[in-house]
């Protein structure tokens, strides 16, 4: 029996002179019937660029197909080779035989268009449904991508769904009329790792269900374990690497495989976490920064004249301490208010209430007015590329009054040096460095004016597997050296295990668990931290089914004056503890 | 709704500031409407008829109580006397504003039936020579002086064609619409070329954007034809920019096109407006200008209206 999609020798180029540039340089697979093949590699490495030239939308992007055939079995067993297919051919073939969903769900789907109008587009397309039929279908694939209130959500407009809901109609697009492959492009890159573990879920019910074959593209061999029947790895536009699942993951052939599988943060349940923790050692130092009932909060203002009706809490009561040389990680998903927590303390964003005081080192002599710097997420977006590294390194030094003397031209050449940069970097533009080294280079203008304590907000998370890594490997090095306290923000487990002593928890804006970091990964407990734990995608957990689960963050705008009630914390252990949760909270997430 | 409301509520207020601002502005320039008014026989009024006449028109009181009282006709709906018309303001600009309305619709209906089509055509063929022939008509529509235009096409009429445009007497649209045509169609389709260059390009480059955007990307996957993805997906996309600019041309318009209303001795607002500071009639111009500032809000608020119709991220408040 023939495969359903068979690839023989793809080259795809770019540009004026394809065949010169080409990203994808001979790759060849199969996909049968049922089976879900995994392309996995870094940025860069053409698995996009596989995926879109499978369905021909490379040929939008100014690719072009320079050699090579790309089988497909069609649904009347009819064998069409889609390099040599016209447009018009193609049209019939995407959406009808091949679906495809991508990375973004939020700027996927049209935003001036009802999610029903788009679903109903296919059928209309490929079915010719129309008025009331088509609504119905629509209906009904929004049913199977076990969207609560199916009818009703069709009115939607994309803005008015979280990502994880969009990624679900993106799958019913897709699917809508029964494509026997779907192409998945990253589809859950850019979602929290709870909504990350449901489509996954998802995805693999909709496959026992439908036996559809897929194309799964990730740059997260963890994911790949809980999803994949085969496994191809790329680099540089090559497959160098492919075969079953077990066969890759356990005894991987190739160097660039195992290096691979080597880089990637494994998360072990705590059993990885640093042990080189200050906290234990030296109780009675300072802490680096302390923090007491940070509470930020936005008005919501409603009527002609804005007047208050309630405000978004944000931030509501956040305690921590920080010691110098010690890592505080603080883990949450997107809207529970860990990125508003770093800003405050680094007053980008005011604070509604509570304190924070940084503490001063008395170790070193030119010790910083400004005792708190940060590193952004990302690196090619925080550097202006107007400006020489020289002029982006001065610049904190300038703005904290300081002059662009002997000794700032000094310490500018110590920590280019010191972050691994050529020692020429000074005189160079930001476009000139990859980015792991315009992350490096983030590194260095944070510690330009000597501080104590260092906010880090996702700051390894735009980066390959591999660079991350190594930047990682960076940042500790340099938390000895200069005895820095990171604060780490990060929605990644397995990076918060490779870096953090302790992790606090936030889940709608407030800490619900903090401690020792192999404690609280080890043994959560609180339900947020024991859902987030679980949803974290492994290596060792092979073809787990994750249980589908719709709870969604519960809304943060509260009415006017009104103050949650004071926490209620039980310990256990000298340092980790958990908010007691009263019955009502489990229950109103559903 | 909230919205409308509140842009309701500054309407007044804005046209406060505009009538103070051309009330003072208008004082400030050297010369009066007595003398501009009689012209070299203004020499032959003896200063009793001088003050006699100044004290008719209410021009010797201090400029406060002037303002006052103008204020108090305006919100009885009297803007005054025209010196230079010799009708009340409000006739006068009755009276003109029938055929400046139609001129800028004719315009702006010619210029989006033109530039959207061409932008398009433009964004999708993008870096082929057809894209290039279409920028270039653009360019040079837009950097040809709207005299220019209008002169070229009266010379290819009269040569070519042996004919002139119908100019004489206006005749409005609901009498004689054929007439009325004949009279403006040509006025609008100068103005319309210069307005249809802009929209070629906006419209070009707002289509490129959103080509190259992801739910494009995601239209096509479905297997919706290049037709499909360019009106259907892409075009109601790219329209936010196009509306703005054309709402801009639009507003500009109801204040009269001097120069092509002069070209095609056209009797609409563009010229009361000239006359009346030609003639320093003070109200004239204070009601004119406020006129136009008000259809110019009334047009700002109809973009906005269109936005939210276009976008539902707009419609549904998520400011």
């Amino acid at each position: 029996m023939s495969p359903l999609l068979s690839v023989r020798d793809l080259r795809v180029g770019f540009g004026h002179d394809p065949e010169v540039n080409q990203v994808v340089r001979g790759v060849s697979f199969d996909v049968a019937a049922g089976e879900t093949l995994a392309i996995v590699g870094e940025s860069g490495s053409g698995k996009s660029v596989t995926a879109l030239s499978i369905n021909r939308l490379v040929d939008f992007g100014g690719g072009r197909i320079v050699s090579g055939s790309v089988k497909l079995k069609r649904a009347d067993n009819s064998i069409l080779d889609l390099t040599a297919a016209t447009e018009p051919q193609l049209t019939k073939v995407r959406g009808a035989e091949i679906g495809m969903i991508f990375q973004e769900p939020m700027t996927s789907l049209n935003p001036v268009l009802s999610i029903g109008t788009q679903i109903e587009e296919s059928f209309r397309l490929h079915r010719g449904l129309t008025g009331k039929q088509a609504r119905a279908a629509a209906k009904d694939a929004l049913d199977r991508v076990r969207i609560p209130d199916a009818l009703r959500r069709l009115k939607y407009y994309p803005n008015q769904l979280s990502g994880g809901m969009l990624q679900r109609v993106m799958i019913a697009t897709a699917l809508a009329c029964n494509s026997r492959l779907l192409i998945a492009d990253e589809p859950t890159t850019a979602l929290d790792v709870t909504v990350q573990a449901q489509i996954m879920a998802l995805l693999a019910e909709l496959k026992r269900e439908t036996g559809m074959s897929m194309i799964f593209i990730t740059h997260d061999i963890g994911l790949v374990a809980g999803i994949a029947d085969r496994v191809m790895v790329m680099q540089n536009g090559q497959a160098v690497e492919q075969g079953e699942l077990n066969q890759i993951l356990d005894h991987p052939q190739h160097p660039y495989t195992q290096h691979l599988l080597h880089a990637v943060p494994h998360f072990a349940s705590g059993q990885a976490a640093r042990t080189d923790g200050k906290r234990d050692s030296e109780a009675s130092v300072d802490p680096a920064l302390r923090v007491d009932g940070l509470t930020v909060r936005f008005p919501v203002t409603s009527g002609v004249f804005r007047r208050p009706a309630g405000a978004v809490h944000a931030v509501e009561g956040v305690d921590f301490d920080l010691m110098p040389g010690e890592t505080l990680a603080i883990v949450g998903e997107s809207g529970s208010g860990k990125s508003t927590t770093a800003r405050a303390i680094l007053g980008l964003t005011k604070s509604t209430r509570g304190t924070f005081s940084a503490v001063r080192q008395e170790a070193s002599a030119r010790q910083s007015q400004r005792p708190v710097q940060m590193v952004f997420q990302n690196p090619y977006a925080s550097l202006n590329p107007r400006l020489s590294i020289a002029s982006i390194l001065a610049e904190p030094v300038i703005a904290a009054g300081g002059r662009l003397d002997v000794q700032t031209r000094d310490r500018m050449s110590m920590l280019i040096e010191r972050v691994g940069l050529p020692s020429n970097s000074l005189d160079r533009y930001p476009h000139e460095f990859s980015g792991g080294q315009r992350q490096r280079l983030c590194i260095a203008r944070a510690l330009m004016l000597n501080p104590s304590v260092v906010v880090l907000d996702e700051a390894v998370s735009a980066l390959d597997v591999s660079v991350q890594a190594k930047v990682l490997d960076l940042l500790v090095d340099l938390q000895r050296e200069f005895n820095l306290a990171y604060l780490f923000i990060s929605h990644d487990m397995a990076v918060v295990e490779r870096i953090a002593h302790r992790i606090a928890v936030m889940y709608a804006g407030q800490i619900v668990e903090i401690g020792r970091a192999a404690a609280v990964l080890a043994n959560p407990q609180h339900s947020y931290t024991q859902r987030l734990i679980a949803a974290v995608p492994t290596v060792s957990r092979r073809k787990e089914h994750f249980e589908l689960d719709t709870r969604q963050v519960p809304s943060l705008v509260r009415q006017p004056g009104f103050e949650p009630a004071p926490a209620d914390w039980t310990h256990f252990g000298a340092d980790h503890k958990a908010r007691t949760e009263a019955p009502p909270y489990s229950q109103t997430a559903g | 709704m909230g919205y409308v409301t509140r842009r309701l509520v500054t309407f007044p207020l804005v046209l406060i500031g505009v009538s103070i601002l051309v009330f003072v502005a208008i004082r400030l320039v050297p010369g009066d409407s007595i003398t501009a008014m009689l012209g070299t026989e203004a020499g032959l009024l003896t200063p009793q008829q001088r003050v006699a006449l100044t004290a008719y028109f209410g021009l010797d009181q201090n400029w406060l109580v002037q303002y006052w009282h103008w204020l108090l006709g305006l919100f009885r709906g009297d803007l005054g006397i025209s010196v230079a018309y010799g009708k009340p303001v409000l006739d006068v600009i009755f009276d003109r504003f029938p055929l400046t309305l139609e001129l800028a619709f004719l315009s702006m209906i010619i210029a989006l039936a033109i530039g959207l089509p061409a932008g398009v055509f433009a964004a999708t063929h993008n870096g082929r020579p057809s894209d290039l022939m279409v920028r270039i008509f653009a360019m040079v529509g837009q950097s040809t002086p709207s005299f220019v235009v209008g002169l070229l096409i009266i010379y290819m009429l009269s040569v070519g064609f042996g004919a002139l445009p119908t100019m004489g007497e206006f005749s409005p649209f609901w009498k004689d619409p054929l007439r009325n045509l004949s009279q403006l169609i040509f006025p609008a389709i100068t103005l319309g070329l210069a307005f249809a260059a802009s929209v070629t390009r906006i419209s070009r480059s707002a289509m490129l954007d959103v080509l190259s955007d992801d739910y494009v990307r995601t239209a096509r996957s479905k297997g919706a034809s290049a037709r499909s993805v360019i009106w259907r997906h892409a075009l109601p996309n790219a329209l936010i920019p196009v509306v703005t600019l054309s709402g801009m041309e639009f507003g500009y318009l109801l204040g009269g096109a001097v120069l092509v209303e002069k070209i095609y001795a056209l009797p609409g607002l563009g010229r009361v407006v000239l006359d009346a500071i030609l003639q320093r009639d003070y109200a004239l111009l204070q009601g004119s200008v406020l006129f136009i500032a008000f259809n110019f809000m009334v047009v700002n608020l109809l973009v906005d209206l269109a936005y939210s119709a276009l976008d539902p991220r707009i419609r549904l408040g998520e400011r």
